[in-house]
């Protein structure tokens, strides 16, 4: 479903990933993980559009849609929730989420946002209060929801367990896994190892700009090598 | 008793006034809250939309108030071209470099208007130019009133339309949030130029407004854009009720300081407000808190 080869971008000519390559195959749950600074965000803005790249493909369904413009990327149905939720903080919750169907899903909005109510009861609870004025769980909660309004076919979210308290962490990574049991394709970007790779059937791990450890989620959690690589020793 | 009815005349007068105002301070705060920049072109685009009016009517014979049909989306399309066309792949995303761009345009235009008109002084003249409305004892220019309407009737719409549509909601969504909207799948570049031709577009509306009882020549907008800018900083930079609320203070302060203090000094008591906002309460009246 989602092919990337030999993917090279970073920012103002200084490539950050040099040379990158993974898939996502459909309704698959991958996970994508790395140290800080690693160039995992940056890899999810390339696939969207927000980055330029350098050289390399990236392919969906089978099309080339690198050097498309991110609504164009949204319209073919996947969707980046981004790190730092970057919801519409002076718009209500309910705007939010009509805005995840501005693209795509538009027809279908009433019946999404039933369905997201339904996913995230916190969030039917506080339909006209400020995105702004949430707190950072139902920030979050409310990014992915706008995400699901697209009705993706594959959805990448970027660290949406970040800052968030273990307990709800732990209702984030059920939730996801809710969702995805309907057959959606997720690329989940995580400092969560533990979690991610419980949830994910494969993952990656991020180094140096370029994969350097790939498997099964069930063979990487009894890997010693993984910690090493990921805590960068 | 004269005394109440010269202060009520010239408060109305500045309410209506003021009413015009806000309108053009709507488009410049709109452009301001959604571009984080401030359109210097925004007098020479008001100077334009006069001499369209003015061209329409002398002309062609259009009647203003019928000419806002044709001026209205002829400035949006402009505003939209400009935007999309000039402003944005001329500053390569640079918010400073859009500053100079508009600057360079309103140059462009104050002069392409010199060459075109001289800098003579034109008005136009229309059956109703002098017409009042009388409501007690109480004369009011009836150009001037249906200008008050209307310009709550834009403003109302533009409201509407902010809260209601999803372009609406789009251009709030990029004010606020440029990356959460364009991974929404709204193209941003199409909002900005949507909004910079809604700020267009509202200047084209003020100046049918104007027309039936201002004079233009090349130099016109510049008066008004500096009101509408000191409007845009009282109300709160980006607000809109603001602009609104803004627009009739400033008026009703310019038509009684010139009452007061004389005519030509009329305009002394609003950039005293514009002092005493930027001392006391920087972000304006209805402005976030920094
Ligand atoms: N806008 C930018 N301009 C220049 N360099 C940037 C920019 N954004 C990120 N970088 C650099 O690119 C590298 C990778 O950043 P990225 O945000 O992709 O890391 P990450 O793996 O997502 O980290 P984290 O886990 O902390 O989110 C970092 O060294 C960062 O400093
Ligand atoms: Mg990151």
């Amino acid at each position: 479903m989602l092919e990337v080869r030999g993917l090279v971008t970073g920012y103002g000519g200084v490539p950050i990933l040099r040379g990158l390559s993974l898939d996502v195959a459909e309704g698959e749950v991958i996970a994508v993980l790395g140290a800080n600074g690693v160039g995992k965000t940056t890899l999810n803005r390339a696939i969207s559009g927000l980055n330029h790249v350098m050289s390399g493909v990236i392919r969906f369904e089978g099309e080339a849609i690198s050097g498309l413009s991110p609504p164009e990327i949204v319209a073919r149905g996947l969707i980046h929730v981004p790190e730092g939720r970057k919801i519409f903080p002076n718009m209500s919750v309910r705007e939010n989420l009509e805005l995840g169907s501005y693209r795509r899903g538009k027809g279908n909005r009433t019946r999404n946002l039933e369905r997201i109510f339904t996913i995230f009861p916190r969030l039917l609870e506080r339909t006209d209060q400020f995105a702004g004025t949430l707190s950072g769980g139902e920030q979050q909660m409310l990014a992915i929801g706008r995400g699901l309004m697209a009705e993706p076919k594959l959805l990448i979210l970027d660290e949406p367990s970040l800052g968030l308290s273990p307990l709800l962490v732990e209702e984030l990574f059920a939730l996801i896994a809710r969702i995805a049991s309907e057959g959606l394709a997720v690329m989940l970007v995580e400092q969560n190892v533990v979690q991610s790779l419980e949830l994910a059937s494969r993952a990656y791990v991020l180094e140096h700009g370029a994969i350097a450890m790939q498997g099964l989620a069930a063979d990487l959690k009894r890997d010693p090598e993984l910690e090493k690589t990921y805590l960068g020793l | 008793m004269l005394k109440l009815d010269i202060f009520l005349s010239a408060l109305a007068n500045g309410l209506m006034t003021g009413a015009v105002y806000a309108l053009i301070a709507l488009g410049l705060t709109l452009v301001y809250g959604v571009l984080h920049i401030i359109n210097f072109a925004h007098g020479a685009m008001l100077t334009a939309a006069m001499f369209a009016v003015f061209i329409c009517h002398a002309w062609l014979g259009i009647d203003p108030y019928l000419a806002v049909f044709i001026l209205t989306p002829l400035f949006f399309g402009l505003g939209y071209a400009i935007q999309r066309l000039v402003i944005s792949p001329a500053s390569h995303g640079d918010d400073s470099n859009i500053l100079l761009v508009t600057l360079g345009l309103s140059i462009i235009i104050e002069n392409g208007l010199l060459m075109g008109f001289r800098s003579d002084t034109r008005s136009i003249d229309v059956p109703y130019g002098f017409s009042v409305i009388e409501i007690g004892n109480l004369f009011l220019s009836t150009p001037k009133v249906i200008a008050f309407v209307a310009a709550f009737v834009v403003a109302g719409l533009l409201g509407l339309l902010l809260v209601r549509t999803d372009t609406g909601k789009a251009i709030r969504a990029v004010a606020k949030e440029r990356t959460g909207a364009a991974l929404s799948g709204i193209d941003v570049e199409h909002i900005y130029a949507v909004t910079f031709g809604i700020g267009a577009a509202c200047l084209a509306i003020a100046a049918c407004l104007l027309m039936p009882t201002f004079l233009v020549n090349p130099r016109a907008g510049n008066a008004f854009v500096l009101v509408a800018f000191t409007i845009v900083v009282l109300g709160g930079m980006g607000s809109i009720g603001g602009a609104l609320i803004g627009g009739l203070i400033i008026g009703v302060v310019e038509s009684l300081s010139g009452l007061y203090f004389g005519e030509s000094l009329g305009q002394i008591g609003i950039f005293l407000i514009f002092i005493l906002v930027l001392l006391f309460r920087p972000t304006g009246l209805f402005g976030a808190k920094a």
